[in-house]
């Protein structure tokens, strides 16, 4: 994998799927097209589910990295495509 | 000369406690209907009905208190509007589906195409008893396949590409069978545990996961009086033409084995289930 530099980090630890995804989403829209996102997200449903669904929002996901503490970094890079303007 | 209550109620028109009211049921196919449809619906059930319609447990529309002197004008109507009568009694019923890969991102099959041939190739044949076929796009069942007598799931068979994957493990987590592991060599799949949910293919960013539509089927559901779930054995089906010998072969074992009245798990029960999975198991190994 390409070498990547995460611009921003998000915490969606705190919050329950679907909330999860919203707060992965509001935080990939205030970054500019291009940029990293790194998505710490917990075990389960979270790690499950929030990788495709942000797959289907048409962003790239560079890795999956497991924290080893139950948690998990989800590095993703903001994708804008021309219909969603 | 008496009414003919069957008759009406072969027809689509159910007797309702109400003496000479019928709730009227009509053809619904995978749950959809036009907008045009719908307004032939509200007009009919405003005009010669009680203003309202019913939402059956099986994504069927009924329009209850149509007045037995009304019922040609009725089917006059409906059949102007596009509307067609349904069915009840011993044949096949509704072909019931959820919206499938066609609109739901979850969807492994395109459902409503394939209700649409079901229903042109089996509503209304008769048979010893009811037969209701449920179509589902993926493994979330959101129609509930097992409770038919003939249960379509969709499913995807997958393969690894393996120069497009990267090993970001999220195929890993996506799979709930635990059917995936990484090691230093790449990513191994146990096919034993797959159960063709498909959830590695939709989640994988970089395409590494090949998956092919397929149709599971289950057989003898039923959850009114007798409570049972449909049985799954046979291998994924990757296509329309095995799975219409197949669901031909199923209708054909039950018009043959069942007593009038029975039901098609209780016909399997008693004929064995060894011999009906035989039986099938062959028409699919062709």
């Amino acid at each position: 994998m390409a070498d990547y530099t995460i611009d921003e980090t998000v915490d969606i630890t705190d919050v329950v799927c679907p909330v999860t995804f919203v707060k992965a989403k509001v935080a990939l829209e205030e970054l500019e097209d291009g940029q990293v996102l790194s998505i710490r997200l917990n075990d389960g449903e979270p790690v499950q589910n929030v990788p495709r669904s942000i797959k289907e929002e048409g962003h790239q996901i560079l890795k999956l990295i497991d924290n080893g503490d139950g948690t998990y970094n989800l590095v993703v890079k903001r994708i804008t495509l021309e219909d969603q303007t | 000369m008496g009414t003919d209550y069957k008759a009406l109620k072969n027809g689509g028109f159910m007797r309702q406690t109400q003496k000479n009211n019928f709730s009227l049921r009509l053809k619904v196919v995978g749950g959809n209907l036009t907008a045009e449809q719908l307004v032939a619906i509200a007009e009919i059930s405003k005009k010669y009905g009680d203003g309202y319609v019913h939402l059956t447990s099986r994504q069927g529309v009924e329009i209850p208190f149509i007045k037995l002197a009304d019922v040609e004008a009725v089917k006059t109507e409906l059949e102007a509007g596009g509307v067609n009568t349904g069915v009840c009694g011993p044949r096949v019923r509704t072909v019931t589906a959820c919206q499938g890969s066609a609109i739901c991102p979850s969807g492994c099959i395109d459902t409503y195409p394939l209700a649409v041939e079901i229903s042109n190739r089996y509503f209304g044949q008769e048979l010893p008893h009811k037969f209701k076929f449920g179509i589902t796009g993926c493994m979330n069942n959101c129609l509930k396949a097992e409770e038919n007598d003939l249960g379509i799931k969709g499913g995807y068979s997958v393969e690894l590409v393996k120069e497009n994957c990267t090993l970001c493990g999220v195929c890993v987590k996506a799979c709930r069978e635990g059917a995936i592991t990484k090691t230093s060599e790449g990513l191994e799949i146990d096919k034993s545990k797959c159960n063709y949910c498909g959830r590695c293919a939709k989640s994988c960013p970089f395409n590494a996961w090949k998956g092919e539509s397929g149709y599971l089927i289950s057989f003898g559901g039923t959850f009114g009086n007798l409570i049972a779930k449909g049985e799954q054995f046979l291998p994924i089906i990757r296509n329309k033409e095995i799975l219409f010998k197949v669901t031909d072969a199923a209708l054909n074992f039950f018009a043959k084995y069942a007593k009038p009245s029975e039901r098609f798990r209780v016909c399997i029960d008693r004929a064995g289930w060894d011999n009906f999975k035989k039986e099938m198991e062959d028409i699919c190994n062709g």
